[in-house]
């Protein structure tokens, strides 16, 4: 072998060790941080992962709301309008959060059936719902007709 | 009336950059010099027509024509003459139109100060540059006209987004173009050189100093978006990983890699390839970046409306430059060869080992950002969280942390690797010794801040040295690289203390209470109602104390514009030089005036935007390198001497 | 050969990725065929705007109408304004407007502006009824049917050629 084509050799062989680990961290990491959207309906009927965490959309139902007296504390339901979902979360709400309209939650399912939020977004928009929320709830009524 | 000058004006446009497209070229092939003379003329028509354009597009919002759908939209007779201006680009139509008046003063540019490539290369770049100027123009034009009338005209407008009525939003945006577009140049050159087979140093070296000064546009234009992002969500993050974020964040990794790359191609014959290779990807990702923000495909925060047609036009204009390019580099690159053999003992490997780091983590982003559509492919919703971008960037990079001052100090073309180790080796314990005196400083760091923190003393420490004992301390392009590798160590400091010793509260406040965070007293004095221009707030007052001295009185607002129905967070920041304390406005809580209040510390973060700024001098400190400056007169006066032998 | 190869890498993961920006736009643009098709409208109660009256989906049985989403804040539904305005003075079936989260004042300047082609006008304020209806922005139009059925829906701004194309036929089929 010709010093030039053994130099050649070594790079190449470093390049792939290189791309193999590389990707063999890359799918771990990915695996770790994939969050899966999840409606209502399939987060109330147990189709989901508990330990991992996912993002649950849909729309805040009318009158849900309740806060803690002395602390930051909100709970209020998420729903599909053929399931709902009670949904805990400690912290400001954004700014466009209201009663009646679209919302992603991400956290994970507690106990007795509540979903604790680390993360709440609201649509970013007056005129228009984020669009998983807008696909929940269009899932949701496809679904209740066929049945 | 105007607007019909306007639309008239972009039509010419379109036309001009048509011809541009065709005519230098054409006379390349042909050999006939009069049409190849034609570029540079076309080039600053092109010029003066799109701004124009723009300038027209500008005057309908300072006169307030709301009979221009645009105008109408985004403009109100209440938002002040300032915001009326900078509105023309806060919205989708105008921003394109704005990118392609910026991507027509490059081209004038290009055309102006390319003295020293010969008549065969310049009519070659003009009209590839031609060719994207063509495709975004006829964009404008057909997909996001600004001029569109509404008839008949309303009496008021529906006023600009609040998010960008402010001053970092209006100078975040061009920056940022001026940047992509910048690496077009980079682009035009490697298209320019795949059609005729043949590329060398002179080319190159001209090349570097347009990459480089658009790289120093979209370090700026990125850190003024990270900055903003701070101030203004009013969350208090100065990065999220968001699809948007992303997509102005590739095209600058791998503008990294391309400008350390130019650095070995420039002075040898070798990684011609290469280079090639990574201005083709660098251009391609700001189109991308494009197609992504502007496409609907990402939802994100700062997204554009969705609008299917616009998709597939920029998706069309992607598969065209990128496809177009990466078919002639399939076809042509095995005729640029490097004819120069590498040694692995020399600053051209590590250089290379650089450029391979930042495509690793142009591509691990790329990976990210667009899993959720591979999912969305078979039917699965999934985001792909900010964890996975902060381990896999911290994964990269470390490596390069490790190496950057190696490759700094070995020298070009053979060096022998010990004595470079040896040279280097007080440094790694003036880092350690430095790291564990911040540890103790600021009471313990976690694996990923202490790396950080470790990092950034070992390429400060080795960076200072180098350039003390450098002997050549006149030359810019040293100095430049010192700047900008200070830069990086003073951002990786100062980001794994914002990272991980930053402190964040949310609470409820009572009018007249105390709360306590991090060792200061934010006392709350309840919350006034202010009308203000076109918007109406709620205004805080937040006084901040230590040890009962007073430190500041901080006012945040929740904001309400009516035009919008849009409330918005405006937090009130006291910026010091240590930490930040940043306090912002949740909601009203009940009747009784309690409020949920946001309270942040946030060390060293201005420290992060001044190492990217650092950075950014760097690159410009990089442009007045005497020794380039040098070798391209002598080109000049060879180009010169052809000509008048031709002639 | 070998080197052609690899330099045909680049070009072949750039192709796979225009393949799946391709594939994820058509499924986002492509039309989402409204479920509510077929079925009856969902039930309302709206006040109205100028009438002074309370309606139900109950009152507008007996004949076809078309329910047209807008609002005073859509810059789009002022596009689609002068269309509407023409269809309902050209045919004979009422048209009946859906103000979405809308100031009843602002409302009004705005059909004082551009002129009030509705036959009734439903304030639903909280969008409720939009919400049930699937509406994704406006401008949206439903056609019914005497009986109440959901025939036909059109999302976005209404063209002449659309209502003379797919609306005008399906209107005709559906007219006793």
């Amino acid at each position: 072998m010709t010093p030039t084509r053994k130099k050649r050799l070594i790079l190449v062989m470093m390049v792939a060790v290189g791309v193999a680990v590389a990707t063999a961290i890359f799918l771990t990491a990915v695996r770790e941080n994939i969050n899966y959207f999840k409606t209502p309906t399939e987060v109330a009927t147990g189709q989901f992962n508990a330990n991992s965490t996912i993002r649950l959309g849909g729309m805040v139902k009318n009158g849900s709301v309740k806060r803690a007296k002395d602390s930051l504390k909100v709970r209020f339901v998420v729903t599909d309008f053929k399931k709902d979902v009670t949904v805990e979360y400690q912290g400001i709400l954004p700014d466009l959060f209201r009663e009646g309209q679209g919302v992603v939650t991400i956290g994970k399912m507690g106990k007795e059936d509540i979903f604790v939020a680390e993360e709440v977004l609201a649509k970013h928009d007056e005129n228009y719902m984020p669009p998983e929320a807008a696909d929940a709830l269009h899932q949701a009524r496809s679904n209740g007709e066929s049945e | 009336m105007l607007a019909s000058i306007g639309q008239f004006l972009l039509i010419l446009s379109l036309v001009t950059a048509a011809v541009l497209t065709v005519l230098p070229i054409t006379g390349y092939f042909k050999n006939h010099k009069g049409l190849m003379r034609t570029g540079r003329p076309l080039s600053y028509l092109l010029f003066v027509l799109t701004l124009a354009t723009f300038l027209i597009l500008v005057f309908l919002f300072v006169i307030q024509d709301f009979s221009v759908t645009y105008v109408w939209q985004h403009s109100s007779l209440t938002l002040p003459l300032r915001y009326r201006i900078t509105a023309t680009w806060g919205a989708h139509e105008g921003s394109v139109l704005m990118w392609v008046t910026i991507q027509a003063l490059w081209i004038a540019a290009v055309a102006r100060y390319s003295r020293s490539l010969s008549l065969s290369q310049i009519s070659r770049v003009l009209s590839v540059l031609g060719i994207v100027a063509t495709g975004f123009l006829a964009f404008v034009l057909f997909a996001s006209n600004p001029f569109e009338i509404t008839n008949p005209a309303p009496l008021d407008g529906r006023d600009l987004n609040p998010l960008l009525q402010d001053f970092g939003m209006i100078i975040h945006p061009p920056l940022l173009y001026f940047g992509y577009v910048g690496l077009s140049v980079a682009f035009a050159l490697s298209v320019a050189a795949l059609i005729g087979g043949q590329i060398d140093e002179k080319w190159i070296r001209w090349s570097r100093r347009w990459t480089n000064l658009a790289w120093a546009f979209l370090t700026i234009g990125i850190i003024l978006g990270s900055w903003w992002a701070y101030y203004e969500l009013g969350w208090g993050g100065w990065w999220f990983w968001d699809p948007v974020e992303n997509a102005s964040f590739l095209p600058w990794l791998a503008g990294t890699a391309l400008i350390h790359v130019q650095a070995v191609s420039e002075r040898k014959n070798a990684f011609r390839g290469w280079t090639v290779l990574l201005a083709i990807i660098a251009f391609s990702l700001c189109v991308l970046g494009t197609f992504l923000v502007r496409s609907g495909s990402i939802t994100s925060v700062h997204s554009f409306a969705a609008d299917p047609f616009r998709g597939i036009f920029i998706l069309v204009l992607l598969a065209l430059y990128a496809g177009g390019a990466l078919t002639l580099y399939a076809l042509r690159v095995n005729q640029l060869k490097s004819t120069d053999t590498i040694n692995l003992n020399s600053k051209e490997t590590l250089l290379l080992a650089n450029s391979l780091i930042f495509i690793t983590a142009t591509f691990t982003i790329l990976l990210g950002t667009l899993f959720p559509m591979i999912f969305e492919a078979v039917g699965k919703k999934i985001s792909v969280g900010a964890p996975y971008f902060g381990l896999m960037f911290f994964l990269i990079m470390t490596p390069m942390a490790v190496l950057l001052p190696l490759g700094v100090q070995l020298k070009w073309h053979k060096d022998a690797m010990t004595p470079a180790i040896k040279t280097l080796l007080p440094h790694l314990l003036i880092a350690a010794l430095l790291t564990i005196a911040s540890y103790y400083l600021f009471d313990g760091l976690n694996l990923r801040a202490t790396a950080g923190v470790f990092g950034g003393f070992w390429i400060a420490s080795t960076a200072l040295a180098q350039w003390i004992l450098y002997k050549g301390k006149t030359n810019a392009s040293f100095i430049g690289m010192s700047v900008a590798h200070l830069g990086v160590a003073v951002f990786l400091f100062s980001m794994s203390m914002t990272e991980h010793k930053d402190v964040e509260k949310d609470i409820l406040m009572k009018p007249g209470q105390t709360s306590e965070v991090a060792g200061f007293n934010f006392t709350f004095n309840g919350v006034t109602a202010v009308q203000i221009e076109n918007y109406k707030a709620q205004q805080g007052s937040i006084l901040v104390s230590k040890a009962g001295e007073p430190i500041v009185e901080l006012h945040p607002q929740k904001r309400f514009y009516p035009k919008q129905q849009q409330p918005m967070t405006e937090a009130d920041i006291y910026p010091g030089l240590t930490k930040d304390i940043y306090v912002s406005l949740g909601e009203e809580i009940n009747k009784q005036g309690d409020w949920a209040v946001r309270i942040y510390i946030k060390p060293f973060i201005r420290w992060m935007w001044f190492g990217g700024l650092m950075m950014l001098a760097g690159a410009l400190i990089a442009l007045f390198n005497l020794r380039s400056k040098r070798l391209e007169q002598q080109q000049i006066n060879t180009v010169m001497k052809d000509q008048l032998e031709l002639s | 050969m070998k080197k052609i190869l690899i330099a045909t890498i680049p070009l072949s993961i750039f192709l796979g990725l225009i393949v799946l920006l391709y594939v994820n736009l058509s499924t986002h643009s492509e039309e989402l065929p409204s479920p509510l098709i077929g079925k009856p409208v969902p039930a309302f109660q709206h006040p109205t705007l100028y009438s002074n009256k309370t309606l139900t989906h109950n009152d507008f049985k007996g004949q076809p109408w078309l329910l047209n989403v807008f609002g005073s804040w859509c810059p789009s539904c002022q596009v689609e304004h002068p269309v509407v305005t023409q269809l309902a003075k050209t045919t004979d079936i009422k048209v009946v407007g859906l103000n979405w989260k809308d100031e009843p004042a602002d409302a009004n300047r705005w059909l004082q502006r551009w002129g009030n082609p509705y036959d009734e006008i439903l304030v639903d304020f909280k969008g409720d009824t939009a919400i049930n209806l699937g509406v994704y922005g406006a401008p949206e139009t439903f056609l019914i049917d005497a009986k109440g059925t959901i025939v036909y829906k059109i999302t976005g701004v209404l063209t002449t050629e659309i209502i003379q194309k797919e609306l005008l036929p399906m209107i005709e089929k559906i007219s006793p």
